[in-house]
Parts: structure tokens; sequence; C-alpha cells
């Protein structure tokens, strides 16, 4: 087990997002969380890397590290934290005053302080993986969504993250440039990368999880393998949601 | 007469009014990002010292602001001479002004930028100064610049307390000749002259910084 979630709680005022969630994510597989939205699904993948603080809860690592949050974080822990994921967002959030290489060489030039150049050579291997070998030098605006998306991914995989964490990574995608970007996280999971992804992407959830997990209402609904919470749901708040997602005409 | 005059004027501007504008606004930039990063704090005890002054520099004339440095310190033993204490007055006057155009330029930038250097590893500070600032210098230099070239002419104001900067040099020579039109016109040209070179100096800058920025 790579991290296990234990009593993980966050409001925003009286609104109760998350009400004492678990959640087990194993080494190397790649987790889906799948649910309406206002369900809490990107809320909890925001506490993972404590972009929002939960109430309550405690993460455990495979490592020892343990974060209780029912005192507030110090800020080192809230660096140790984050060290140990690479996140990619639904709007990319790429520095828009840096180059697609310069938006990868960031983190680890600045935050981890590795040499300049040995970092430049690996973010051109990240950049030519993720199908970006002549775009380097662009700034973001002169990129399509799909492709800043993909810089998005390289920048996150070049911090050396344990854990990459996915916030409805093509919802701001044209259809016809989703493929590219989904394409990425396949190899991704093929390679044994440990994933959390959020998505809306039933067919993709399906192929690529080992584990799927449907929120609704702050709660966990449902979990299991994805043939069984996607092809075959017990509980019928999840069937109406795949109904609605799958057949929405 | 209008040859005469202008090389006392000149000199009034480079001695003066030139190094007074750059040392202030440069100075006022500093106090101005300072003033900034306090508003924006958490803490209110950070906090409510910039803002009480803030209010105190926008609600009060400039021109009073000069009078209380140099003819009202003294009174209580503080005797400041004419170009440190003109700098004094422009400066703080430049840092309450600017830290609000700095602090609305900050909040400009989406939380998402914030977010995403936290993501990579960063503390607060260095997604500030690596990700934040940059972009919201970008946004900063229109309002940045009009600060700027509103100093230069209201350095005009410190030929009341006796700098012999550009405007002083123009009422000097007045007082002699009477010719009041032509040498106030006279500095009034200088000072038009003096901000259209700036302006240019600004289109640059805009041009620079709109690099990365959609068209």
């Amino acid at each position: 087990m790579f991290l296990s979630v234990k009593g993980l709680a966050k409001s925003f005022g009286n609104n109760e997002v998350l009400k004492n969630i678990d959640v087990e994510i194993k080494e190397g597989s790649v987790l889906s969380i799948i649910g309406p939205s206002g369900s809490g699904k990107t809320t909890l993948l925001r506490c993972l890397n404590a972009l929002e603080q939960p109430d309550k809860g405690i993460f455990s690592f495979s490592d020892g590290l343990i974060i209780n949050f029912d005192n507030k974080l110090t800020k080192k822990e809230i660096l140790q934290l984050r060290r140990k994921s690479g996140m990619v967002f639904q709007s990319y959030n790429l520095f828009p005053h840096k180059t697609a290489l310069e938006n990868v060489i960031e983190g680890p030039v600045i935050v981890q302080k590795r040499n300049k150049a040995e970092v430049e050579e690996l973010a051109r291997e990240l950049l030519r993986k993720v199908g970006l070998e002549d775009k380097m030098n662009l700034y973001p605006h002169q990129l399509s969504g799909g492709q800043q998306q993909r810089v998005g991914i390289a920048r996150a995989l070049a911090m050396e993250p344990q854990l990459m964490l996915f916030d409805e990574p093509t919802s701001a995608l044209d259809p016809e440039l989703i493929g590219e970007v989904l394409r990425v996280i396949k190899d991704l999971a093929k390679e044994n990368w440990t994933m959390v992804i959020v998505t809306h992407e039933i067919q993709f959830a399906s192929e690529v999880s080992d584990h799927v997990i449907f929120m609704d209402g702050g709660y966990i609904v449902e979990q299991g393998k994805p043939e069984e919470v996607l092809k075959h749901p017990k509980e019928e708040r999840t069937k109406q949601f795949l109904d609605r997602i799958l057949n929405p005409a | 007469m209008f040859l005469n005059s202008l090389l006392p004027m000149f000199l009034g501007a480079i001695k003066y009014t030139i190094p007074l504008t750059l040392i202030s606004f440069v100075l006022g930039l500093l106090v101005a990002l300072l003033t900034a990063m306090m508003r924006l704090s958490k803490s209110r005890i950070v906090r409510t010292p910039a803002v009480i002054y803030v209010s105190a520099i926008r609600g009060t004339p400039l021109l009073v602001q000069l009078f209380i440095i140099f003819y009202g310190l003294p009174s209580i033993g503080l005797t400041i001479d004419p170009f440190p204490s003109a700098i004094i007055a422009f400066t703080l006057n430049v840092g309450a002004y600017a830290s609000e155009i700095i602090r609305a330029s900050i909040q400009s930038i989406p939380i998402g930028q914030w977010e995403a250097g936290f993501t990579i590893g960063m503390t607060k500070s260095t997604a500030l100064r690596r990700i934040i600032l940059p972009q919201a210098t970008r946004v900063s230099i229109p309002p940045l610049s009009n600060s700027f070239i509103s100093l230069v002419k209201d350095t005009s104001l410190a030929s009341l307390i006796l700098v012999a900067e550009l405007f002083r040099q123009a009422q000097e020579i007045a007082a002699r000749t009477f010719d009041f039109l032509l040498l106030y016109a006279e500095a009034g040209l200088i000072y038009w002259v003096i901000c259209f070179v700036l302006s240019l100096f600004q289109n640059k800058l805009e041009k620079r910084y709109d690099r990365y920025v959609a068209k």
C-alpha cells in the first residue's frame, strides 16, 4: 500500500464536502474517482497534496511518513507532503511567462536545486515522451489545449514524484484533443506510475484503472474493480449516474 | 530670452528634477512592494499599519506633506535639507499609490498560478518571486508608468521648499525679467518633452513584456 487515508473530513463553512472518507492507494496502481459535480471528488484529490487542508484525517505512507490533519500542519509537513506528488490541473495552469521547456525545468532547478544542464536534458526527454519535441521553445499561448495539458504532465513528471494526481485532465479540452492527453496517461499507467485520476471519461477510466471509486454527496458510495463498478454497479445512485453520463440525450 | 533661460532650466532638470524623480521612484517602488505584501498578509497586525499609511498619504495633499517634512519637522529638532526632504516626501507618496497598483496586479493573477507553484514544491515566497511577480509586473507597467510620469511633474512642487529644480529656475528668471508667459510656457514645454520621452520607454517596455501574451 503506497498511501492509506483514514477518516478524511473537510468542510467549507457549513458545507460538509468530505464526510469521513477512507481510501487506499496501491503502489503502482491507478485509482479513478468518478461522481457528479459537487460530490467531493476534486476536493478529495486536492486534499492529497494539501492544496485543501482537511479538517480531519490521517495519511500513512508506505515509507513511514504519517500526516495527521487533526492539528494544523506545519509548513514543513505541507512541503513534505507536496514533494510526494505531482499534479495535473483541469485548466493546465502552465506558467504563461515561460516556454514549454522553462515550465518543465522550473521545479527541478528552482525547488530541487538540480544542475540546470542535466534537468534540461531530462525535460527534453519528457517533452519528447509526451510528443512535444518540436514545441519546446513555444509559450503556452502558442499551444493548443491538448499540447498545454501534455506540457502540464511533463512539468509534474519532472519533479519525479511518487504519486501523480490528475484533476479532470481532459474536461477543458475540445473533443478532438482529448485522445492525445488520455494516451499519455495510459502510457504512464503501463510504466506502473501510481496515479489518482478524477475524470468524467468512463470508457477511459474502465480501460486504465485498477480500482474505481464512485462518490456522491461527500461519501464513497461504491468502489471496486472497474468492471464491477462501471459495468455492473450494485448501488442505485451509481447506476443512475452512469446512465446519465453514457446516455446524455 | 528663450535661449538664455534654456540653459539654467535645463541644468535644473538634469541636476534636480530628473535625479529627484528617479531616486524617489525607485525607493518608492521598494516601499510600495513592502506595503503591498503587508496589505496582502493574513495577519491583521501586519495589515493595519499599511492600511493607515496608504490612507494618510492618499488623503493629504502632496504639498502639505512636503511642508510638514521641510518646514514642520524643524520645530521638533529635525532639520532636513531641501533635496532629501523632497526625496522623503516623494518616496512616501509613490510608495502609497504604487502599493495599491502592485497589490491589485498581484491579486489579478489567477489562484491556479499559485497552486501550480505549490504543486512543484514551491513555498509561498518562491512562488511569489518566480511565478506571480513576473506576471504582475506586466499588468502593472501601464499604471506604474502613469505614476512615474505624474511624479516628474509633481517634482515642480519641490520649488516651494527651495529645491533649485527646473520650475524654480523659471520662477527665478521670471522674477528678474517679468517674462512670465514665455518662461512658464518654456518650463511646461521641457516637462512635456521629458514626459514624451518617458512614454516612448513605456511603449517599449510594454512590448517586451507582451511577448508571452496571446494577441
